[in-house]
């Protein structure tokens, strides 16, 4: 029978009520005494030379407080950028500066050039549009092989080319690599392109700086995944703030995607302006302006080859990507088609020898970073699609062709790096088969056939490397911070108990599933337990939410803390009851004397805590509050398999999705109606990536293209089937105390590829040779490659 | 967006009234030019809502068995009201965008704002229905005139639209993945004389009657493997021309399909 709280509860989201209520506290819904606003004006061009910037009539117009450009940020750091790439030559990555405001160029559409600070929003933006910019325009780069061909177009003057680096990994296996495909019985080889896409949070990015003239305190209220770390970033690399005096406040935020993990331009100009000003100043992203300021994500354009002996066992795997990194460095942009990525090239399979060749380039687009998956969907995607041409080249089963090379044997050590702790990929496959209910395929696919469709049917695997991450590894591959996380029990006098946490919530439920722990260890009821985040004030340093790291990383911490918890509590127990500690037993919400009828309740001891009339103040202090920090030994390993059933109207192109089955090993599990939330998520998003999203800009002229949901299409409720998950194929995670994995991004990690397989089924069942399309394979696409 | 006086008139007269003054603007149900507002891209000195004249709102069956739409009737009340007299405009109309789209939204500032991608125009041309304004009367033939541009002179209001009613009709939609408005639509309607196709979403021109199609029919030949010229189709992110063309010859035969 499930249970109904604690672990393994599908406990009710309870911040769902005041979300749907429209009773949230977003940060556009909080406003300041005093508080001015600021429009920012932006680049119009892919790429120019401001020659002159002349303020003098804006500056005279009704309301304006001020305006800034970037000479006022000369003796100001620029925007940080959060891990460093060593080369293949052992040379540090191409590092160019990002200014908060345009400095002599702008690199992007959407570049900030000035802002203005005015009475109402209305008033900033007249005043904006009086601004005279010159701007002498400059050849676009936006191409990337072009952009690193001889004689391109700079996008950073300062830097001898457009290359950011160009990495191999491991770079000592290449000669291993390139012997073992010249043995090889067969070799495939696909490219392929991993479509730019915008996040596209709910909410847009909002932003406001406030400065106490009393105490010299600067707070940033922002709509942030991460207070703790844009308060380090901020504050010690861009406006020279000390922790003590920056306080950083990320409110409810309504989604994020990894679009909110990074520091940006505004949210500096707002406690920057805010100081400069003495009075808030507040900014509120139009969705137009998110198109072309907040981060994308992917746009890698890759070749991928598989060796294989005569046997069809991989042999080895051999990539070479251009992966866009825009016009500047984002916080962690070049971790993504690196770490986060070739460390994941060899998959769910013993592949024995691998080589992932990166180059990052710099083009006049906007800055490209982690969007929900990270390098681990380029990964993933790659590797499942050549698996799948194989199969078809081979005629072999794709199913059968996985089965024979999928990773066995725990812990596995791959060949890039990482070390898999647990897993049973044919559990997970066995499964799939099962709820994708792979067998009746056939019989659907006539029936689809008999009303003049073609059907299709995909499958692949997945892993990822989640709980980011062990610090001292990430700081060998170049991270410039720590990624452990911080929780503080806090239990009150009568009982109740606040815990803060350095993760934070964004859509994934963690007030709800963070107390299901801490009330399954204590016995007590999950109403009794709250979830404080998100203001650098009140929480511990913690590293915040990204990578699927929440509840392996920070629930660890706060495991470790209601551990320590309990073991102080158990010495005020034993000394309420005369016990020795030793016997001391705590269930449901009683300590007891064991073998006696002895106990008294979690409140008693509490209450005695603070009021500490008959306590051991001798041996312990009073009081009942613990913190800990928890920086994992490894990452975590999540992986599964997935299906796609696609239907393809053989007129016009169209692809429907019509069923879609995930079999996910997320490890154990706290709220399994989250987990299927969160997989239902990321299904949608890759399906999206798959069928309908497209960053696109004009190759010519580096416009964007798709600049609003009238030509970037999100997936809407009709474009996705009602989903078949599954996490019932649990292997723990053996180095957290939860056993956790996470699961925030598996689904956008493991549908995209299936969703392509299928595509290519179905069109090669109706006799097409196409092997390939690139996504979204919107229905003109696929009609183009159905016309040969 | 910017500054504008607002008036909301009761009549028509008043409207056009209002109309003559300089950089006057008409307001329908705002669905195009409410957006346009607020990304600045345009600044009437003064709208004109149309919302407020009841004489422009409602569907009747005229005795000569066409249906007269007023121009400011929304989406929702043609797809409700037009359902039992025409029930190929009704769907139309109910397939606009979605449900806050088409309780805003209306048939006159549809037709007047001719958005290459709308579907009004098609049905209109398709049933060569007639737009009835405050000064006079124009053949839907005569009405459409490429992008954005109609027979509409400044400060003219469509105060209704008339449609013969034909024996039997269609609609095939293909939605632009993005936006949902038609990549290509295909009005088809069978009238005694002849059977008239309309394509919208297709062309650079706008709206369109598909001739040679209509010669094939009226000949008895079959549209099989037929598709317009891919020159001067539209080219964006979400089809070629050739694309474009070959989806007019698919909805095309399954709107003939459908009516059949």
């Amino acid at each position: 029978m499930p249970k109904d709280s604690g672990i393994g509860a599908s406990s009710k989201r309870r911040e769902d009520v005041r979300f749907l209520t429209g009773a949230g506290n977003y940060t556009d819904d909080i406003n300041i005494h005093g508080q001015a606003y600021v429009h920012f004006l932006r680049s119009d061009v892919a790429h120019g030379r401001i020659v002159s910037l002349d303020t003098s009539a804006a500056a005279a117009m009704p309301g304006v407080v001020r305006i800034f450009t970037g000479a006022d940020f000369e003796g100001v750091g620029g925007l940080p950028c959060g891990w460093q790439v060593t080369d293949r030559h052992g040379q540090p990555m191409a590092e160019p500066g990002h200014p908060v405001l345009a400095q002599g160029k702008v690199r992007h559409v959407g570049d900030p050039i000035a802002a203005v600070v005015a009475e109402s929003p209305e008033q900033a933006r007249d005043a904006a549009e009086a601004i005279e910019a010159e701007i002498e325009e400059l050849p676009a780069v936006i191409d990337m092989k072009a952009a690193l061909a001889e004689g391109a177009a700079k996008v950073h003057d300062d830097l001898p080319s457009n290359l950011c680096y160009d990495w191999g990994f491991v770079e000592e296996n290449k000669g291993a690599v390139d012997a073992a495909f010249a043995e090889a019985a067969h070799v495939t080889t696909l490219e392929l392109v991993n479509n730019r896409l915008v996040a596209n949070p709910m909410e847009p990015r909002v932003a406001i700086g406030d400065y106490a003239r009393a105490t010299g305190e600067s707070t940033l209220y922002t709509t942030s995944q991460n207070p703790h770390v844009i308060r380090l970033l901020m504050g010690a690399f861009v406006l020279g703030i000390p922790e003590h005096k920056l306080r950083v406040v990320a409110p409810d935020v309504g989604g994020g995607f990894g679009s909110k993990i990074f520091h940006y331009a505004e949210e500096a100009f707002c406690t920057f302006a805010a100081k400069a000003l003495a009075r808030p100043v507040k900014w509120t992203s139009s969705r137009s302006e998110a198109f072309m300021s907040d981060a994308h994500g992917r746009d890698h354009v890759s070749k991928i080859e598989l060796a294989l002996d005569a046997d069809n066992n991989f042999t080895a795997l051999r990539t070479e990507t251009y992966a866009n990194m825009g016009a500047y460095l984002s916080t962690f942009a070049p971790s993504v088609p690196t770490w986060l990525h070739g460390t994941l090239m060899a998959g769910n399979y013993k592949t024995p020898l691998i080589y992932v060749n990166v180059k990052a380039v710099f083009t006049n687009t906007v800055p490209v970073d982690a969007y929900r998956g990270a390098g681990r969907p380029e990964a993933t995607y790659q590797l499942e699609r050549v698996i799948d041409k194989a199969a078809r080249e081979l005629g072999v089963d794709p199913i059968a062709l996985r089965r024979q090379n999928f990773v066995t044997e725990f812990p596995y050590q791959t060949p890039v790096a990482v070390v898999y702790d647990t897993g049973d990929y044919n559990a997970t496959m066995d499964k799939l088969e099962e709820i994708a209910d792979i067998a009746g395929f056939a019989a659907r696919r006539a029936e689809s056939e008999a009303r003049g469709k073609l059907r299709g049917l995909g499958v692949n695997c997945y892993i990822e490397a989640c709980g980011i991450a062990p610090s001292n590894l990430v700081g060998q591959l170049g991270a410039r911070a720590g990624l452990y996380d911080a929780a503080t029990v806090r239990v009150n006098a009568t009982g109740s108990i606040s815990v803060m946490v350095g993760a934070h919530s964004h859509g994934q439920g963690h007030e709800t599933a963070f107390p299901q722990v801490v009330a399954e260890m204590l016995g007590i009821d999950e109403s009794m337990i709250e979830i404080v985040h998100g203001d650098s004030s009140k929480i511990p340093f913690g590293m915040g939410t990204y990578g699927s790291r929440s509840l392996a990383v920070c629930g660890s911490a706060m495991v470790r803390a209601t551990e320590k918890i309990i073991n102080k509590a158990k010495k005020i127990a034993a000394h309420l009851m005369e016990a020795s500690e030793a016997d001391i037993e705590l269930k449901d919400g009683q300590f007891s004397v064991a073998g006696t009828d002895k106990s008294v309740a979690w409140g008693d001891v509490t209450l005695a805590a603070y009021v500490p009339h008959n306590y051991p103040l001798e041996d312990i202090e009073p009081g009942l509050e613990e913190t800990a920090f928890y920086d994992p030994s490894n990452f975590t390993y999540p992986a599964g398999a997935y299906a796609c059933e696609v239907e393809v109207d053989p007129e016009t192109g169209k692809v429907t999705v019509e069923r879609f089955s995930a079999a996910d090993d997320f490890g154990n599990i706290v709220n399994p109606m989250i987990v299927s939330g969160q997989v239902h998520g990321g299904l949608g998003q890759g399906i999206g990536q798959a069928l309908l999203e497209n960053c696109a800009y004009d190759p010519e002229t580096g416009q964007l293209l798709s600049a609003s949901y009238m030509d970037y299409a999100m997936p809407r409720a009709d474009d996705v089937p009602f989903y078949a998950v599954d996490h019932s194929c649990a292997t723990p995670c053996t180095h957290n105390p939860l056993g956790v994995k996470g699961c925030g991004e598996a689904g956008a990690i493991g549908s995209p590829p299936s969703v392509v397989n299928a595509v290519i089924d179905a069109l090669q069942s109706g006799g097409k040779a196409v092997t390939h399309i690139d996504m979204p394979m919107s229905p003109s696409r696929v009609w183009s490659a159905m016309q040969g | 967006m910017y500054n504008f006086e607002f008036e909301r008139p009761g009549s028509v007269a008043e409207a056009v009234a209002a109309l003559k003054s300089e950089e006057a603007q008409a307001l329908g149900g705002g669905q195009t030019l409410i957006p346009t507002l607020k990304q600045r891209l345009a600044a009437p000195a003064k709208l004109v809502s149309l919302g407020g004249i009841a004489e422009m709102k409602g569907v009747c069956l005229n005795d000569d068995g066409s249906l007269s739409i007023g121009g400011g009737t929304t989406h929702a009340e043609v797809a409700r009201a037009a359902a039992a007299h025409y029930p190929a405009l009704a769907a139309l109309a109910g397939g606009i965008g979605d449900p806050a789209v088409r309780n805003r939204g209306t048939i006159g500032g549809s037709l007047a704002n001719n958005d290459p991608s709308a579907c009004y125009p098609s049905a209109a041309l398709g049933s060569g229905a007639t737009i009835v304004t405050d000064r006079r009367e124009i053949a839907a033939d005569d009405y459409f005139q490429g992008l954005f541009t109609t027979a509409l002179d400044e400060g003219e209001i469509i105060t209704s639209v008339r449609f013969p009613v034909p024996e039997k009709a269609n609609y095939q939609k293909f939605l632009q993945p993005a936006s949902r408005f038609a990549l290509v639509g295909v009005f088809v309607a069978h009238y005694a004389g002849g059977t008239r196709i309309a394509v919208t979403g297709a062309s650079e021109d706008g709206v369109f009657r598909w001739s040679a199609a209509e010669e094939a029919l009226a000949s008895g030949a079959a549209l099989d493997g037929m598709a317009p010229e891919a020159d001067g189709m539209i080219a964006d992110l979400h089809g070629t021309k050739a694309y474009r063309a070959h989806l007019t010859g698919v909805l095309t035969r399954r709107a003939l399909q459908a009516m059949a």
